[in-house]
């Protein structure tokens, strides 16, 4: 039953990777994944998030009143997100103004109430930790497989981190942009397809 | 009973502390975010206004009181001194409020240039007026001493075709800079005087 920390962190980037195995928190999954920057930018704050507020809650778990619990969760996660928040508007201003009303919205996520009430209010700080690092780095990874799918096939480029000069023309000039993919539609496509494939792969 | 006190004073406790956590990280990056502000939404109007200064016009500005609104002035030195400025004003266009960054010479009275900063105009339309230099480069070398207007006004500037007002607005918001120019030419030449390239 009782699983080894190293389980609770590999769990996170395959068994229970949030948007593909559990389904969650596709509002930002679709929306913010035009490019692989903006997937791996998103991915991280929430997984900043994630990791706070696990071990916050998994911190003050025998403490919080159970009949408060959720106020006391969102208020946990509403500050980290938050500092997040301020963060990015401090150090990555541009990423910020990409992503704008989604890192907000991370306070609504449910992969990250989810943790907290399903994990790290039954789970020790150190599992908690480790729980939010993978669940977090998994949602980082599915994020950015699904930009750069739609990245790729939408302009045909791949943008990893543009401050660091990380941008690729990968198809080159002669390339038709396949524009449909950068938008909604494609999103959900990309999307199904991507978890078609895993299911394939999951089953064998 | 109990219960509910104990409710009532962690949520309490709880929610201090992170207004507390939230105070202070404020405090400690405001500055940093008023600059990527500057840098990201009023930058590329100021850097392209002034091509080619000899000092970052981002970093050198200062700011005046204008009645009750505090201005702030972008300064561009130019052959080793501090002769142009720039400031944003607002004119009411299709969408909302547009804003404009107007660049004003100091010397000789004559206009930089102008540069949309925000809109919200319509798409291939009023939206021109930002993403077309050719619009806004007729205002270039104006007297900002004198009211700026569209040739329908009886003006000299040509308007974005399908965007009269749009173009209005800009137009107005330059005449707007160049009346608070007038009115504060004193103050901005002091600051200018005191100003170490």
């Amino acid at each position: 039953m009782a699983k080894s920390l190293t389980q609770e962190f590999v769990k996170g980037l395959w068994d229970e990777v949030p948007p593909f195995r559990l389904v969650l928190g596709l509002c930002p999954v679709l929306a913010v994944t035009k490019s692989v920057e903006n997937g791996i930018g998103m991915g991280l704050a929430t997984t900043f998030v994630l990791v706070g507020s696990n071990v916050l809650v998994s911190a003050l778990r025998k403490i919080i009143p159970s009949k408060v619990r959720i106020a006391c969760y969102i208020v946990i996660i509403a500050t980290f997100v938050t500092v997040v928040e301020l963060l990015m508007q401090a150090y990555v201003y541009g990423l910020f103004l990409k992503l704008g009303i989604f890192i907000p919205l991370i306070v609504v996520n449910c992969i990250v109430l989810g943790r907290a009430e399903a994990f790290a209010s039954k789970n020790g700080p150190v599992r908690s930790l480790l729980d939010g690092l993978g669940i977090g780095l998994g949602f980082t990874l599915s994020l950015a497989t699904l930009g750069a799918v739609r990245e790729l096939l939408g302009t045909g480029a791949l943008t990893i981190w543009k401050d660091w000069g990380l941008a690729f023309d990968i198809f080159g000039p002669a390339y038709k942009p396949f524009s449909f993919m950068v938008e909604a539609p494609g999103a959900f496509m990309a999307l199904g397809l991507l978890l078609c494939f895993m299911n394939l792969a999951a089953k064998k | 009973m109990r219960e509910m006190i104990k409710m009532v004073v962690i949520l309490t406790i709880l929610s201090c502390f992170s207004g507390g956590v939230l105070a202070y990280l404020r405090n400690s990056t405001q500055e940093r975010i008023d600059n990527q502000v500057l840098e990201f939404v009023k930058g590329p109007a100021v850097r392209t206004i002034f091509e080619g200064a000899g000092n970052n016009p981002i970093a050198d500005r200062f700011t005046l009181k204008d009645g009750d609104v505090e201005r702030t002035f972008f300064v561009a030195v130019y052959d080793g001194e501090p002769s142009s400025i720039a400031f944003e004003t607002s004119g009411k266009g299709y969408g909302g409020e547009v804003g404009v960054m107007v660049g004003i010479n100091v010397k000789d009275d004559q206009l930089m240039g102008v540069g949309v900063t925000t809109h919200a105009e319509t798409p291939g339309m009023g939206a021109k007026a930002k993403s077309d230099p050719t619009f806004v480069s007729q205002f270039k070398d104006l007297p900002a001493t004198e009211p700026v207007k569209v040739t329908a006004d009886g003006g000299s500037i040509n308007a974005i075709s399908g965007a009269t007002i749009t173009s209005r607005a800009v137009s107005a918001a330059t005449t707007t800079a160049g009346q608070i120019y007038q009115k504060l030419k004193p103050q901005i030449d002091d600051q200018l005087k005191g100003f170490k390239k």
